[in-house]
């Protein structure tokens, strides 16, 4: 957490020095929006509709060791409610889990948010011999995101009792759970609470007693951002070079090794025990309809009390901020902008942030996106074409370089960027860097080439001015010291 | 789209056709296509943006395609089956979508995105060359959105690639050139204030055949493909990520592969460039001659490119019963072995018993007086495995006028039993295509990688694709897919011909085993024995094929031969081996492209006349008292048959060197000096023809192969002859590694790129990563 905050104050001040952060690219983000354009129609059933959103009650949060102020092992963790009952939710069956999953409205929080019971569902086709499996995607990279993490360290139980559930759902035989490298504590805490499950019987052979066997893996990742998008997480827990592949075939036909393979984000997995507890129906009364659901978001950047938080999807944005990080640095007036999602979202000018509400649809109705849920605040201090600038270089060099747009328009956006840092460029190209960036967007394999032109576009979106102001100082600048310079050469050769 | 007569417009064209065959192949009647394409028609003429009506079912007479689905591209309707890609079933409406990465031979990276499409009712372009089609599903490949999307690609394809196209080689056939003049902007709108310039990549060393200029690659990793799906190779790979993706072989290494020059025609740039073409000519500038390769027994189907006189590479053609579009490195480059030493006058023996250039009419002159002091049957004629049918001919006719019966060549081949009498025994009966739908193939005492490499990748693409299992006998060696090994010696194969190995079920169970003997094995000093056993076991094996109700006429047993026109040879009447030869000592000895050294000094009687007629210097020159200067493959309109039986034409592409002449020609001319009435009856390639007709009609059905029948036959005459006896030896490869597979024979031997390979692999081999 401090280390993500840290980090991310650097890139904000515009610190050049390169930031040794991989990550993960969460899931096909283009999905997003096909799912916002579906659910603009509101429901015909006019149950009275719900218009305040958040705060969360204590009652309601379901990481209730988010903080690491307990116990995380197993003992602290059944104190919790961990594992209550867990054989008689696996008993009911796979129906039942997904069912309440579905009626719970539950979107994947891995960034793409497709809704997890159907996902989950493409599994259960009549089985051809071949094992199923559950991949739990931990790589979790996206700069500004640092939720994962804390489910991994302080409540890993969570995260365990949720792949057998989640596996018990769609009949994998097995989880793996692809661990960011750099995520070293947390790894090591995920494998003592997966020991300690097994050793209790609560996973492996006849799991929690009810005749159901299940696996889990922890695997370790070599740390590249893109090893988070699920088909380059794969290829990697293969063994081979983390490149996405193509789709079709979905990994629900040919998965990893091979064979049915559903990947879900840490904290979909995390909350799926929950919401089998205490009901899809709870889960559901959440947030807005479509976005329903508690979630975890993580607040950085120039706010007084950076943090990871569990709240109420729906909830305003100016409220998280002034609730639970202590308000934007020099106060809500100096705000500039706010990336709402991680950084592969486009960025939000402050006049949208004063009134948009945290959730999936909405984030798409304003041109952005919930992503992870990541919310990267800049204050009036900060220099925000070097912000997006910085960003821009991660893309490129996180770029896995298979493909064309992404490999080679990721670096030609960062070599713009960078000279609109300084406004050495063109007003023209401002126009062009927007058309560079829908020339990668849409036609790479995956979400990456995508992930990199979104900043850009919401830069030139909403802080076009900005842009042209320093190009024109950088102009004046130049045409200055032009001709001061033609001057002295003038005086040299009358001397 | 590409250039109309460049070599790879041919390509594409013919790649399209091959599309359209493949989308065919099996389900559609002859009828149904008609029919589609009426409907097409149809759906041509109904206006553009009214919804074309639904297809109607089939008409009673013409069978429906089992599941079909009908696609409509650019609104033109064609009816395809379920998993074709997009871009290939708009190959089969007649829509060329451009490509980079996509090759119809190899898997589907799906990395160029230069064939993006526009689908209806897809938010994004898809990529056509990886998208399954879907029923009834809109594919519009020339709409805004496509074009936008595939200009962009090519901006940023151009955006890093250097311009190198005045000095490049691949200039003329190169696919990014191509491309971008069509999609490509004329100007750049890369605007570069700090220079630090486009990527530069550092040129890697592969070997003495592949230049590498890194610069120029676009990444779309055809090579790589290439390496590790065709050739078996895994040498080349990606190191790095992003914009500092490299292709390479992860270590300074060479490229280790007897196929490793198709790459140069798989790279749609100039990153992969042929080493010895280097900055010779332009594509354009090239005169190109369809011919026949002679390197090793398949004939694959080769083009030769000359100019002035020089033959200045050699390119594959496609011929799908062959070599599909691969060619070992052998074929390829071993062209400038053709330019060293070369016998470019005849010679004689003077008085002191050295050779002396003398003209043809002293020469031929020289050579009738010896000969006419001699009787026919003290006379003999061996023949190497490079001469062509018209040759063979000629001098078969020639010798047997001077009543000379004896007439061997160099490679020989059992006689016990059939022998070559039955050309069932010495065929590869079941076709290279056999391959494809083989289940179990037993490999006896070859190294097929390094004597049929383009075989082996057909081999390999079968193991791969088809679940192919392959079992080998004889010499272990690495043939780049897993074998079960069943034994080095005849010993295992006599097993499996009586039935009591235990691999004897395995191969009874088989629907369609191909036995492939190597013609090596066949040379051993159990040679008898294990043709014999492998007749046996072919047998065997067929009767439970049709004890088991198969119609189907397949034919287990096969030869595999290692030189170009040994089957030619054994189809003319020539026998097997020169055991003939050494039994009766012959005063006058004809050898003709009999460089192999099998017959020496020793062999004849004290006295003896050799006369040598061939194209090189070599073993055979060396030994002889009057020299025939002869013709090369690329220097003459010359009749190959290949291992199959398959009699393939050769085109003239360069003109013999000095006095050297076509051999027939020179045999005809031979005749009008020896005595009597041995004038042959033949003054013009068509009558040289007309004779070949004569003597076995299949060797002028061109192209075809002509089925041999009798397995019956032969194995009874195993069965009733004893079964010869063995030694148990191992079975050795006579090519173990891959430096033993350049240098095979006497055009091979004389070329330096040949000679810079077997150093290079001596010296990988050396290295701490090895072959």
């Amino acid at each position: 957490m401090l280390r993500n905050a840290s980090r991310l104050h650097a890139c904000l001040n515009g610190s050049t020095s390169p930031i040794a952060s991989t990550g993960c690219l969460q899931e096909g983000l283009v999905a997003v929006r096909h799912q916002a354009t579906q659910a603009a129609t509101p429901p015909k059933d006019a149950k009275p509709q719900k218009t305040k959103f958040g705060p969360l009650k204590d009652q309601d949060r379901i990481f209730t060791n988010l903080y690491g102020r307990h116990d995380w092992k197993l003992k602290g963790a059944m104190a919790r409610g961990d594992w209550y009952k867990t054989k008689e939710i696996l008993l009911k069956g796979h129906e039942w889990i997904l069912s309440e999953v579905k009626k719970s409205g539950l979107r994947g929080r891995g960034g793409a948010g497709f809704p997890s019971g159907m996902k989950w569902s493409f599994m259960n086709k009549p089985s051809d011999g071949r094992p199923k499996y559950l991949v739990v995607n931990a790589d979790e990279g996206e700069p500004g995101t640092c939720k994962d993490r804390e489910i991994m360290r302080h409540d890993p139980h969570k995260l365990v009792e949720g792949c057998l559930i989640a596996g018990r759902a769609m009949h994998a035989r097995a989880a793996y759970i692809y661990i960011r490298g750099e995520f070293y504590n947390e790894a090591v805490n995920l494998q003592i609470a997966v020991n300690e499950a097994y050793k209790a019987g609560l996973i492996g052979e006849n799991a929690c007693g009810s005749g159901y066997d299940f696996d889990v893996f922890v695997f370790r990742g070599a740390g590249a951002y893109i090893c988070g998008e699920e088909t380059a997480l794969i290829e990697s827990l293969e063994g081979k070079q983390g490149k996405p592949r193509l789709k079709p075939p979905f990994p629900a036909d040919i998965g990893v090794f091979g064979c049915p393979t559903t990947v879900a984000n840490v904290e979909t997995v995390a909350v799926a025990p929950a919401i089998c507890r205490r009901g899809g129906d709870w889960f559901h009364s959440f947030g807005r309809e479509r976005n329903s659901g508690t979630k975890l978001f993580c607040i950085s950047g120039h706010v007084n009390t950076p943090v990871t938080v569990e709240e109420e999807m729906s909830i305003p944005l100016k409220e998280l901020i002034e609730r639970h990080a202590g308000g934007v640095i020099g106060g809500w007036d100096n705000l500039l902008g706010i990336i709402p999602g991680g950084s592969s979202v486009p960025v939000l000018p402050k006049s949208i942030c004063e009134t948009v509400l945290m959730d999936f649809d909405a984030l798409q109705a304003v041109q952005s996106g919930l992503g992870t849920a990541a919310i990267i605040v800049m204050n009036k201090q900060a220099d925000i074409i070097k912000c997006i600038a910085r960003l821009s270089e991660f893309y490129k060099h996180e770029s896995c370089g298979q493909c064309t747009p992404c490999r080679e328009g990721c670096g030609w956006l960062n070599k713009i960027m960078w000279r609109f840092v300084e406004g050495n460029a063109r007003p023209e190209e401002i126009d062009m860097i927007w058309e560079l960036s829908k020339q990668i967007e849409g036609h790479t394999i995956c979400a990456l080439g995508d992930a990199a032109a979104w900043p850009v576009q919401g830069l030139i979106r909403h802080f076009r001015p900005v842009i042209e102001e320093r190009m024109a100082q950088f102009a004046a600048k130049n045409k200055k010291t032009a001709s001061e310079k033609k001057g002295t050469d003038r005086v040299a050769i009358a001397q | 789209m590409f250039h109309p007569g460049g070599v790879h417009g041919a390509r594409h064209i013919a790649q399209s056709l091959h599309h359209v065959k493949n989308a065919i192949r099996g389900t559609c009647s002859s009828k149904l296509l008609m029919q589609q394409k009426a409907a097409a028609a149809v759906a041509v003429e109904s206006k553009k943006g009214t919804v074309t009506p639904p297809p109607t079912g089939p008409a009673p007479t013409a069978p429906a395609a089992p599941n079909s689905v009908e696609v409509y591209i650019d609104d033109k309707m064609v009816m395809v089956e379920p998993g074709t890609t997009v871009l290939q079933a708009a190959a089969l409406a007649g829509v060329e979508i451009p490509r980079f990465c996509y090759h119809d031979r190899l898997s589907i990276a799906g990395n160029c995105r230069m064939c993006l499409v526009e689908v209806e009712k897809s938010v994004k372009p898809v990529a056509s060359c990886a998208m399954p089609v879907m029923k009834g599903m809109r594919v519009k490949t020339n709409s805004p959105m496509t074009r936008k999307a595939r200009e962009g690609v090519m901006e940023f394809l151009l955006m890093n690639h250097p311009l190198d196209c005045p000095i490049c080689d691949q200039g003329g056939e190169c696919d990014l050139q191509d491309q971008s003049m069509m999609f490509g902007s004329d100007r750049s709108r890369f605007t570069d204030i700090k220079f630090d310039g486009k990527r530069a990549v550092e040129d890697k060393n592969i070997g003495p055949l592949i230049k590498t200029i890194m610069n120029r690659c676009i990444h779309c990793t055809r090579c790589i493909r290439f390496g590790s799906e065709v050739a078996g190779v895994d040498d080349l790979g990606t190191t790095g990520r992003g914009n500092e993706m490299q292709v390479g072989t992860y270590v300074e290494k060479l490229f280790a592969s007897e196929l490793s020059g198709n790459v140069i025609d798989l790279c749609p740039v100039g990153a992969l460039t042929s080493k010895p073409y280097a900055f010779t000519y332009r594509p354009w500038e090239l005169r190109k001659h369809e011919s026949v390769d002679v390197m090793d027994g398949l004939g694959s189907a080769i083009l030769v490119n000359s100019r002035g006189g020089e033959i200045i590479r050699i390119l594959p053609r496609v011929h799908e019963g062959i070599n599909e579009e691969w060619i070992s490195d052998k074929t390829r480059f071993v062209y400038d072995g053709l330019k060293r030493q070369r016998l470019t006058q005849p010679m004689l023996k003077n008085s002191q018993g050295l050779l002396e250039p003398v003209d043809w009419e002293d020469a031929l002159s020289g050579i009738a007086a010896r000969i006419n002091r001699v009787p026919g049957q003290e006379m003999a004629a061996l023949v190497g495995g490079l001469c062509d049918v018209e040759a063979l001919t000629a001098l078969k006719d020639l010798m047997n006028r001077l009543g000379c019966e004896t007439l061997c060549t160099e490679e020989s081949f059992p006689m016990n039993a059939a022998g070559t009498d039955l050309r069932s025994n010495y065929l590869l009966n079941t076709k290279i295509t056999g391959v494809e739908e083989a289940d179990l193939v037993l490999l006896i005492g070859t190294n097929i990688r390094f004597e049929a490499p383009v075989l082996n990748a057909r081999i390999r693409k079968a193991y791969l694709h088809n679940n192919l299992r392959i079992a080998s006998i004889g010499e272990r060696v690495d043939l780049r897919y897993e074998t079960d090994f069943l034994g080095d010696s005849v010993h295992v194969l006599a097993q499996l011909a009586d039935g009591d190995h235990k691999y004897s079920e395995i191969l009874s169970k088989a629907k369609k085993p191909m036995i492939i003997v190597g013609s090596s094995s066949l040379q051993h000093g159990d040679g008898t024995a294990v043709l014999a056993n492998a007749i046996v076991l072919a047998d065997s094996l067929r009767s439970k094929m049709s004890s088991n109700g198969d119609e189907s006429d397949w034919k287990v047993l096969n030869v595999l031969h290692r030189h170009a026109n040994q089957v030619g040879a054994l189809d003319l009447g020539y026998k097997a081996g020169p055991s003939a030869i050494k039994q009766m000592q012959p005063k006058v000895l004809f050898m003709m492209g009999a460089d192999d050294g099998v017959v020496q000094r020793r062999d004849l009687a004290g006295d003896a006349f050799v006369i040598y007629q061939g194209h090189h210097g070599d073993k055979g020159a060396e030994m002889a008292d009057a020299v025939l200067p002869g013709a090369a493959y690329t220097e003459k309109y010359a009749t190959y048959v290949n291992t199959e039986g398959r009699a393939q034409r050769g085109n003239v592409a360069v003109t013999p060197p000095g006095m050297a002449r076509e051999d027939w020609k020179i045999l005809r001319a031979l005749s009008e000096f020896v005595r009597g009435s041995s004038v042959l009856p033949y003054d013009s390639l068509d009558e040289v023809r007309k004779r070949l007709a004569e003597i076995a009609p299949h060797l002028t059905r061109y192209g075809q192969v002509e089925d041999a029948n009798y397995f019956r036959q032969s194995k009874d005459l195993v069965w009733n002859a004893a079964r010869p006896g063995h030694s148990g030896q191992t079975l050795p490869a006579q090519q173990r590694e891959l430096e033993d597979f350049y240098m095979t024979n006497t055009i091979s031997r004389a070329s330096r790129t040949m000679a810079k390979c077997v150093t290079a692999a001596r010296h990988q081999k050396s290295t701490r990563y090895g072959l």
